[in-house]
């Protein structure tokens, strides 16, 4: 790449086009919201005290940040106090060998934090490993499509609480280990998240793919292109962008799906901080679900722009504009 | 010369919404090795069709075509196309987009490194080595249109088939690509059918000119054999009069014979009949 001659003048000129243009909007739309948000919030009453605002939220998230901090210094402690344990015995009878007990503690905010994360990473994944290869059948093949349209259309706008009841007996039949990888809690969630939020990536894949240009089907023609080759070479990379506009779809129904599937089922998560904290019904619990909420917030957020970075590496044509 | 090429008695129905459409009516034509054919004709009159019935992308609803006296059915890449408008890959630059054709065709018969001299050395029959490593949306049309071409040629196909290859560029290109073209023609003899709207594009590079008449149920009214001497020279051949009287031939074809619009005077003629007609009532 060539980099075009900047004189200093205009290079000032950048500097500050991108500071104002690129941050004082912005910093300024989110201090409006904070001024309207605390003195709306002051005037809302509830059972639980007044509605929580910013200063709330933040003294209640560092309380959440000490607590997680203590909870893990509890942690340290208890495992040192085993392998103190432990070696004691050793030095007494040589031949004894120590287990460590697993802590368990309760899981702190950033905990539950973690857990939802991975969960509604495996569930999209999942998804992803479905709908992708499906959509891709789906698209190239117009019989397939007529088949399986009217499922997908059906399932498609199932809410995650109809499906949740279904999948929690299921799993709870039909996984039943001694020692078991994931636990069922793990499995039920991820299985809701994967069953609500395929269906974007599948019919968004299935439209990329039936729409690739026939001029470029020709060329395949032409060329005899064998399957598999037809498909990396030509088909996929012209999907690219709309499969990509349906794993966005995805991954946000998919953050979505989780928290609520979380608070109904009392599975391990953001979801069910929340409704922990709702249950407790302590002065503190407005601030803190107020702090979950920003959470969820900013981590859908966070997806968002990743999903986006890995469009970005993996499409073609980088001067495409994403947003 | 013997008939390498055999387009036998082909009719095109095309199936529409209001029953069927009949394109081509017993399109007959037999092409020797070696020879360059253009068609040309008015727009919609079937020159397409032909073209993607010869390369197996159309089925035709009766006769067939013949290569070397067999019949051919499919696409394949012994009939390499030139699209009108380029169907380069557009995330494959213009080395990987020879090379996937390269690859196709040359599996098994050569190496790593003869295909990678061979792809050069298509790219370097069209001048583009410089910009092997440039995605099409990095390079001009021209530029898109000579990528299409060497991957053609890179199949090594006993026929080329172009559709208006040079339609959609500028005049100062299009001359170039000519020249290219009938340079490539000279080295490697190959048998090329043309698709052209212009006139001097046909002369120019032909051996036979091909003049089809309006569709429906469209078929060959005229061939024009075009013999002059090559190489042949733009400039030269401006002011030949043997390459002055085919021109001549050709448009005659085009605008008297076969004349796709009604002269204006005659449309205004008309126009005013029915003003005249509304007026009335
Ligand atoms: N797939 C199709 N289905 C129905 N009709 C078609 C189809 N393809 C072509 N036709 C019709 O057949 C006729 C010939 O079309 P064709 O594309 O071969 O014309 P052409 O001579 O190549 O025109 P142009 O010079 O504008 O490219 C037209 O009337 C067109 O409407
Ligand atoms: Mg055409």
């Amino acid at each position: 790449m060539n980099i075009p001659s900047l004189s200093i003048a205009s290079l000032k000129d950048r500097v500050e086009n991108f500071s104002f243009k690129a941050l004082l909007f912005p910093i300024f739309g989110i201090l409006v919201f904070v001024l309207l948000w605390q003195v709306g919030a002051s005037r809302v009453h509830t059972s639980l005290g007044e509605f929580p605002g910013p200063t709330v939220v933040y003294e209640q998230w560092n309380s959440l940040v000490t607590e997680h901090h203590n909870e893990r210094v509890k942690e340290d402690k208890f495992y040192q106090r085993q392998e103190k344990r432990i070696e004691a015995r050793q030095a007494k009878d040589p031949n004894y060998v120590g287990k460590l007990r697993d802590y368990t503690g309760k899981p702190t905010f950033f905990d539950q934090i973690f857990t939802s994360l991975y969960t509604v990473l495996a569930g999209f994944g999942l998804a992803s490993l479905i709908a992708i290869p499906l959509g891709i059948l789906i698209g190239l093949n117009s019989s397939v499509y007529s088949a399986l349209n009217p499922i997908i259309q059906v399932f498609k706008p199932v809410s995650p609480l109809a499906w949740l009841p279904l999948v929690t007996m299921v799993v709870s039949a039909s996984y039943v280990s001694e020692d078991p990888m994931f636990s069922k809690s793990f499995l039920t969630s991820m299985f809701t998240v994967t069953l609500c939020c395929m269906w974007p990536t599948l019919i968004n894949t299935a439209v990329g793919v039936a729409a690739v240009e026939k001029d470029l089907l020709n060329v395949s023609k032409v060329l005899r292109l064998g399957w598999i080759t037809h498909v990396i070479k030509i088909v996929i990379p012209s999907a690219i962008p709309l499969m990509f506009t349906g794993l966005r779809l995805s991954l946000g129904i998919a953050w979505m799906v989780l928290i609520a599937a979380e608070m109904l089922a009392q599975n391990p998560g953001l979801g069910k901080f929340v409704w922990d904290e709702f249950q407790n019904g302590s002065s503190n619990s407005l601030g803190r679900i107020m702090v979950a909420v920003l959470m969820i917030g900013f981590i859908g957020f966070l997806l968002d722009r990743a999903m986006l970075v890995i469009q970005r590496f993996v499409s073609w044509d980088k001067t495409q504009v994403l947003r | 010369m013997a008939t390498h090429l055999d387009i036998s008695q082909v009719s095109m129905e095309f199936p529409t919404a209001k029953g069927s459409f009949k394109a081509l009516d017993n399109v007959s034509l037999k092409i020797a090795k070696g020879e360059f054919v253009s068609l040309i004709g008015h727009s919609g009159c079937g020159k397409s069709t032909v073209l993607n019935i010869v390369a197996g992308l159309y089925d035709a609803t009766e006769g067939g075509i013949l290569l070397d006296g067999r019949e051919v059915r499919g696409p394949g890449p012994e009939r390499a196309v030139v699209f009108q408008n380029h169907s380069l890959l557009p995330w494959l630059t213009s080395y990987q987009n020879v090379e996937l054709a390269v690859k196709q065709v040359f599996k098994k018969t050569k190496t790593k490194k003869e295909m990678h001299d061979w792809i050069m050395h298509n790219l370097e029959l069209v001048h583009m080595t410089h910009a092997a490593d440039k995605r099409p949306d990095e390079i001009s049309g021209g530029m898109k249109q000579r990528v299409g071409i060497a991957r053609a040629l890179a199949m090594e196909p006993s026929v080329l088939l172009m559709d208006e290859p040079f339609g959609a560029l500028d005049a100062l290109t299009r001359a170039h690509l000519q020249d290219s073209l009938m340079e490539i023609q000279k080295d490697l003899n190959n048998t090329v059918i043309m698709i052209t709207h212009d006139v001097d594009e046909a002369v120019l590079l032909s051996d036979r000119i091909v003049m089809m008449t309006n569709g429906p149920e469209a078929t060959i009214g005229e061939i024009l054999q075009v013999d002059l001497e090559r190489p042949r020279d733009r400039l030269a051949l401006a002011n030949d009069s043997k390459y002055v009287d085919y021109r001549a031939q050709v448009l005659t074809f085009l605008y008297e014979k076969q004349r796709k619009v009604e002269p204006i005077a005659v449309a205004k003629e008309k126009k005013t009949v029915v003003n005249a007609k509304v007026a009335n009532a």
